[in-house]
């Protein structure tokens, strides 16, 4: 049995991915679950494995070449087995793109039943010496693609499991109800089944259709998963008033209606407190950034309405903390996260922090170390930027710039000094946030940063 | 077109094959002199003699390879069973002669014959003589099997079992021979094999069968048209070889699947069409297939217990509405 290799989504918003080295050379043998080639995403270097076992026949896709999500790349097979037809089937459409074709065939085949049948019919009664056999489907003759017979294919990353594993929270589904929501862009777990044992069946999608269930495309803001499980947050409704504020501000200033609140700290005794640390040894430097997310993330924990996510009908508040932290790569950036970020020591902070960025910076990065952040911060006071506004990334709701600490004169009671500054500009979201609920976390932030004691409070 | 019973279609069939090639001949008990135990054989001993409708002793191994030998020789011999009940004493030329000398001589003998005779259970005929043995003699490769629900496809089916070169198994019904239906006068009436009829049309649930359960299959369409429900009948008709595209086109239509067969369920027949809908029409099932069968039981004398022990409509009705969710 053949095995395609397919394009796969190797990251959650990967649409196409770029082959940068081959493995395996064709005639090399495979076996399920070795690494074929090195496939370069949209955010790292990742590893495309073989679904099946036998020979690597083909490869379809050159190094250096693009192909999008669901591409047939390489075809694994045994040895002496017919290719030719999944060859020249590949190479163009997307997998996810092959099902209505397959209808038609399918319809075509119903339409030819009979006559097919009469003509097997016949040559079966003409074949004298042959014994009877089994009469082989007609449809399995040809070169058409049987209904129902789909090639297996690997299941593309980018499909819900439905199943966690475990068999909890599974959703009973007959064949056809898959395939009905499947065609239908319906997810089946937002559709309740009606059949013994919840079953969904036939029925329930079209009452679900009937409803107006076809799904839309999932929102960006909504797909990227938070590695959220129960009680890790609190998912509140939108009141009506939190409902007409986004809509309003959403009409006035695109999807994400965005403020900015900018604020100035004093940051003497965070360079004090870095070069006392400095001062006991290596092994305690910290960087004022490693000082700035731990008190970041210790604000945010008293804070959680600006550790959110913006899920469309609701407001998901999370009781953990996971901070996202942009880092520049080469030709882009990406943002690492350093998971329960409020309940780590700064040592852990800036050691975490550290080896993100590196593996960032060298695209090595795994899927799970780059999602599920519930807020973000940028920072470019190593490039000597005074001050700027970052871009939110959905579906967080607030991400904070940070600028570069400079000495500069200020008044201090009446005194004119100078001290070491760092200004701040928090993005927010203003469905989510309003100006008051930001500005008292910078105010949390900045008595922290002012007094870095509290750090160890 | 004429309202004729299915015991005349056969006969029919048998007298037109007769006619239209004279290596064609009768064997077996009672076919000539007393006309056939069931009367499918009336008349053939006056028009064909009787070296060519062969009255044989109680001897069924004997005269089926008898049969097997003629068939050698380059005859096409029809080896009628009283039923197949005792065609078991017969296995041994049907399983291991007839349907194995084309494999085995590389085709160099002939094997053109045909087996037939009662199937499956009349009325309070008891256990030994109320078996339905389709899934035993489908089992086997080299034989073909067909098993014929109405006068039409009695008539049609035998006469191409009769001109088939393979050793084919015709399985007739003690209940059906006295059942009526059309059949064409004045034209050649032939069924090819290997090919199934959708005897009635429908959107809800498909009912595969054949033989005497087309009837059982009938009395349940009507049922359950009266609730608005319209069931399909696939006619397989022929079992070996099975019409694979027939069954997966009305599955793929109904979404559902009932398959309804005489015997008993272990190894069934239905068991291997059920196999094939599951693997086939996957993704077109909108609940598993579901099988009417006879209960697993010796078929009991007492009418009572005979009557449970029976597929009938009712449990056909009750297996499709369970298909459908409705109970």
């Amino acid at each position: 049995m053949a095995t395609k290799v397919v394009m796969e989504a190797l990251s959650p918003t990967m649409e196409e991915g770029r082959l940068v080295k081959w493995l395996k050379n064709e005639g090399d043998k495979v076996a399920s679950g070795e690494t074929l080639a090195e496939v370069e995403t949209d955010k790292a270097v990742m590893e495309l494995v073989a679904r099946g076992e036998g020979v690597l026949r083909k490869r379809l896709l050159g190094e250096g070449a693009t192909a999008p999500v669901g591409q047939l790349v390489a075809v694994i097979a045994a040895p002496d087995e017919n290719i030719d037809a999944l060859v020249a089937g590949g190479g163009a459409a997307p997998a996810k793109e092959a099902k209505p074709a397959e209808e038609v065939v399918a319809k075509t085949q119903e339409a030819a039943g009979a006559s097919t049948v009469t003509r097997a019919a016949e040559q079966a009664q003409g074949e004298a010496p042959t014994p009877p056999q089994q009469k082989v489907p007609a449809f399995r003759m040809g070169t058409s693609a049987p209904k129902g017979q789909a090639p297996p294919s690997p299941t593309p990353a980018t499909e819900q499991p439905r199943d966690g594993g475990n068999g909890e929270g599974r959703t009973r589904s007959s064949p056809l109800a898959r395939r009905l929501a499947h065609e239908r862009g319906l997810d089946l777990q937002n559709v309740r089944g009606t059949g013994p044992g919840g079953r969904i069946i036939k029925r329930d999608i079209e009452a679900a259709v009937a409803a107006g269930g076809t799904a839309q495309p999932p929102a960006v803001a909504a797909q990227a998963p938070a590695p959220a499980r129960e009680g890790d947050f609190s998912d509140v409704p939108l009141t009506q008033m939190r409902k007409t504020i986004a809509r309003r501000l959403s009409e006035s200033l695109g999807p994400i209606p965005t403020f900015y609140l900018t604020a100035e700290f004093d940051m003497e005794r965070v360079g004090e407190m870095r070069t006392a640390m400095v001062q006991m040894g290596d092994e305690f430097k910290v960087s004022v950034n490693d000082i700035v997310m731990k008190a970041v993330a210790t604000a945010l924990a008293l804070h959680p309405e600006v550790n959110a996510h913006w899920l469309g009908d609701r407001i998901r508040y999370f009781n953990r903390v996971h901070l996202g932290m942009a880092v520049a790569v080469e030709d882009g950036l990406i943002t690492p996260v350093v998971f329960d970020a409020d309940r780590k020591r700064m040592s852990e902070i800036s050691r975490e922090a550290r080896e993100l960025a590196k593996r960032a910076r060298d695209r090595r990065l795994k899927p799970e170390e780059y999602t599920g952040a519930t807020f973000s911060v940028s920072n470019l006071g190593m490039f000597g930027i005074e001050h700027f506004t970052a871009i939110i990334n959905p579906p967080e709701t607030a991400i904070l710039a940070i600028g570069a600490v400079e000495r500069k004169p200020v008044d201090l009671n009446g005194e004119l000094v100078t001290r070491q500054r760092m200004r701040v500009t928090m993005s927010c979201d203003h469905r989510v946030i309003d100006g008051a609920t930001g500005a008292r976390f910078l105010q949390t932030l900045r008595r922290m940063l002012e007094n870095p004691l509290m750090l160890v409070y | 077109m004429a309202i004729i019973t299915y015991r005349d279609a056969l006969n029919q069939a048998l007298r037109e094959e007769m006619q239209r090639d004279d290596r064609v001949f009768l064997m077996g008990e009672e076919v000539g002199v007393y006309q056939g135990a069931y009367k499918v054989s009336k008349g053939m001993l006056q028009e064909f003699g009787e070296m060519r409708v062969v009255d044989t002793p109680i001897t069924e191994l004997g005269f089926a390879g008898v049969g097997v030998g003629a068939a050698m020789v380059g005859l096409r011999p029809i080896i009628e069973f009283m039923t197949w009940n005792f065609a078991l004493l017969a296995l041994d030329q049907v399983v291991n002669s007839a349907a194995k000398t084309l494999y085995m001589s590389g085709g160099q003998y002939p094997m053109a014959m045909v087996f037939r005779g009662p199937n499956g259970a009349a009325l309070q005929l008891s256990a030994q003589h109320s078996q339905a043995w389709e899934s035993w003699l489908a089992h086997i490769p080299g034989l073909k099997v067909v098993a014929p629900g109405t006068p039409y496809d009695a008539k049609g089916l035998l006469k191409s079992a009769i001109r088939d070169d393979n050793p084919v198994i015709v399985l007739e019904g003690e209940m059906l021979y006295n059942t009526k239906g059309e059949v064409p006068e004045n034209e050649e009436v032939v069924v090819p094999l290997g090919q199934a009829e959708v005897k009635r049309e429908g959107t809800d649930v498909s009912f595969i069968t054949w033989g005497k359960m087309v009837l059982v299959a009938n009395q349940a369409a009507e049922q359950l048209a009266k609730e608005n429900i319209a069931a399909e009948i696939v006619d397989l008709r022929t079992l070996s070889p099975m019409d694979v595209d027939a069954i997966a086109t009305s599955v793929s239509k109904t979404n559902r699947a009932v398959v309804l067969e005489e015997g008993w369920s272990v190894a069934g027949f239905g068991a291997h069409v059920a196999d094939f809908i599951q693997r086939e029409c996957f993704d077109d099932l909108d609940a598993p297939v579901v099988r009417v069968h006879q209960e697993d039981v010796p078929m009991p004398y007492a009418k009572n217990l005979e009557r449970a022990a029976k597929p009938d409509a009712k449990k056909a009705v009750a297996a499709a509405k369970k298909v459908l969710y409705l109970e």
